[in-house]
């Protein structure tokens, strides 16, 4: 039984048979990737996981819990994180308000009146928040204005602001999408570190094979809406179907 | 000091101070001086300095923290008023239970309200709440005839009940036997200063609802608030519900807008529909826009400016035009007159609009960006590095108090 559990999944729009009955199942504690080629329903499956979209048919049991029917919020307070392919990040607020805010989300709940108490003062989610950052290496950025971070230092405080909630599942949705090789391998690393720090396990949706046989110790190859295998790295690099379906056509 | 920084807290003193000083300060020209025109430190105009600040400040606090634009904020006003007067007309003429009355109505209806237009965002939002405004200013007109009194508006008449006024009771509107309308007159050389116990009472309230908005601003409750503003999507991915946190901010700021409401009511026991009308809602809008939306100082300084330019660009006519440049030789006085006259007097609007405008374009931050920037020039040599965040130390302008 794994940590999450996708069963006969279906989704349509309109015409379009985006998922066709997806069955998933990923280990606690592992790095599970799901690849595929543009159109293959990767988002659509993400997005049904987080509760952005609701399934025709199927489950989607997260810890033995349902998440159907879920709004994302409720989701996220079950343990799922989600890191987005274009950075959400609170861009008007300072680095460090980005990490506390997840912070008192995880202390509070997802409503807490707290009107007359002071930010200033509550030293140890402040505390919190700047070993996250230090974790990011972003400790020297808290400061700033987090609209005027790079894009790389955006995803790393976004990073950050999914870990500090401890997330049981952590999705991310494409990493290092437009990021140069350097960065790619930082993310990378810090993945790998993330992983061995704590209990945690990821989901990741990615198109850069060099990140994916980095990270991942199981992997399911989307097409057309519907898995075609699920294997080790090792097993997919030379499948044939995966060839077909997905490497052949990128050569 | 009072769970503030020591930034805030210097920066409440100086609200203090200049509240308390406004009598003064703003009656600058002695009284047989042509420019006795511009004072404006008389009782009726230094209350509305105060009430509408604290309309600006509780608008600001929904407007400025969550982005959330309300066209319909008179609403509360004029429900704040009616309650004050039916607590005139049950009880007596202490506003303090009329004060009480008008948060407690004003905060159930916003309730309401905002359970109903939060369902959605931007400018259908916008349109929601001028709807529910424009619904109670209507109703207030015709329908509620019997809680309104309709277009003669709420007062009170001799055979109420006022079942808490004894013999010797006040029959003007007072704060436990304090009449609002008790002035002490200081004459000091030429200058004429007018010390009203009505404004001061209106300034305290003031400065409790400016400091009860800066605990908000810094409080977590404060920083949900903008992140709703930033980026709703990140908030909800982040385990939180942004419905009850806009819902609680609105619910506050509807209770602003109606102790506002009741203090105009306890300045003048009287309650009319059109403070319900949505020029009043723009009004507000205006103010803290002008002012500089999602700072502390920008509501205070809007109300201040707009209530000033109403009440005193208004009354510059043409005989006040004339006697100003009887200087000039005749053809070229009245050559002047005529190209001021449309911007004064009953024209005021059109100057107002034209600052509105240049404010909007040149200083999207409002009059507080106008005195950083100007304070910025002065002391450009002595910037520090924690200088990037304005709105944490923001520089105290000249006319605060208004």
């Amino acid at each position: 039984m794994g940590i999450l559990e996708v069963k006969n999944v279906n989704k349509r729009f309109g015409g379009l048979q985006a998922l066709g009955d997806v069955n998933l199942s990923i280990a606690e504690n592992s790095v599970h990737a799901i690849i595929g080629p543009n159109g293959a329903g990767k988002s659509t499956l993400l997005n049904c996981l987080v509760g952005k979209l609701i399934p025709d048919t199927g489950s989607v049991m997260f810890d033995g819990q349902s998440v159907l029917g879920r709004k994302p919020h409720e989701i996220n307070q079950m343990g799922i994180s989600r890191v987005f392919q274009t950075p959400e990040i609170f861009g008007d607020l300072s680095v460090l308000e980005n990490v506390l805010i997840p912070c008192f989300a995880k202390r509070d709940g997802s409503f807490r009146m707290h009107a007359l108490e002071s930010v200033s003062r509550e030293v140890d989610m402040i505390d919190q928040a700047e070993q996250m950052l230090l974790d990011v290496n972003m400790a020297e950025k808290k400061d700033m204005h987090a609209a005027s971070l790079s894009r790389g230092d955006k995803r790393r405080l976004e990073m950050a602001m999914c870990l500090a909630q401890q997330p049981r599942l952590l999705l991310l949705d494409e990493p290092t999408a437009g990021m140069a090789r350097a960065d790619t391998n930082n993310t990378i690393d810090l993945l790998k570190e993330i992983k061995e720090k704590r209990d945690i396990t990821m989901a990741i949706i990615e198109h850069d094979m060099h990140v994916v046989f980095s990270l991942a110790e199981r992997i399911t190859v989307l097409a057309q809406g519907t898995p075609l295998v699920e294997d080790t790295p090792d097993n997919i690099k030379g499948h044939p179907k995966v060839r077909e379906a997905y490497l052949g056509e990128a050569h | 000091m009072f769970g503030l920084n020591k930034k805030d807290t210097k920066f409440l003193y100086i609200v203090v101070a200049l509240t308390l000083l406004t009598p003064i300060l703003l009656q600058p020209f002695p009284e047989a001086s042509p420019l006795a025109q511009f004072n404006a430190g008389y009782p009726d105009l230094m209350q509305r300095f105060a009430i509408f600040g604290i309309f600006a400040i509780g608008f600001n606090l929904l407007f400025g923290l969550t982005g959330y634009l309300s066209f319909g904020h008179a609403a509360f006003l004029g429900i704040g008023s009616y309650a004050t007067v039916w607590m005139y007309k049950l009880l007596s003429f202490n506003v303090l239970p009329g004060l009480i009355l008008a948060v407690i109505c004003s905060g159930l209806f916003a309730l309401l309200i905002g359970y109903i237009s939060l369902r959605r965002s931007g400018i259908y939002f916008s349109i929601l709440t001028l709807a529910f405004a424009e619904m109670a200013y209507r109703l207030a007109y015709s329908v509620l005839t019997p809680i309104t009194n309709g277009e003669t508006g709420l007062q009170v008449y001799s055979n109420d009940p006022q079942i808490l006024m004894g013999e010797n009771s006040s029959t003007v509107t007072n704060f436990f036997g304090l009449e609002m309308s008790a002035n002490y007159i200081l004459n000091v050389g030429g200058w004429q200063f007018t010390f009203n116990f009505g404004y001061y009472f209106c300034a305290i309230i003031a400065i409790l609802a400016f400091y009860l908005s800066v605990r908000i601003f810094r409080s977590p409750f404060g920083m949900m608030l903008r992140a709703v503003k930033s980026n709703q999507q990140r908030m909800n991915y982040t385990g939180l519900n942004s419905r009850p946190y806009t819902l609680a901010v609105f619910v506050i700021s509807g209770m602003y807008a109606g102790l506002a409401g009741g203090l105009l009511a306890s300045m003048d026991p009287l309650a009319g529909a059109e403070r319900m009308f949505w020029t009043e809602s723009g009004a507000v809008v205006l103010m803290t826009i002008l002012g500089g939306a999602g700072t502390l100082m920008g509501p205070i300084l809007g109300a201040g400016f707009i209530k000033y330019f109403e009440n005193i660009f208004s009354k510059i006519n043409d005989n006040v035009l004339h006697s100003w440049f009887s200087f000039l030789p005749d053809g070229l006085e009245d050559f002047v007159v005529f190209i001021i006259h449309p911007f004064v007097g009953k024209g005021w609007h059109l100057t107002l609009g034209l600052l509105f405008m240049l404010v909007v374009i040149f200083l999207p931050g409002g009059l507080v960006e106008g005195g950083q920037r100007i304070a910025k020039l002065f002391k450009r040599k002595k910037t520090t590095p924690d200088d990037k965040d304005p709105e944490h130390h923001p520089k105290p302008a000249p006319h605060v108090a208004e």
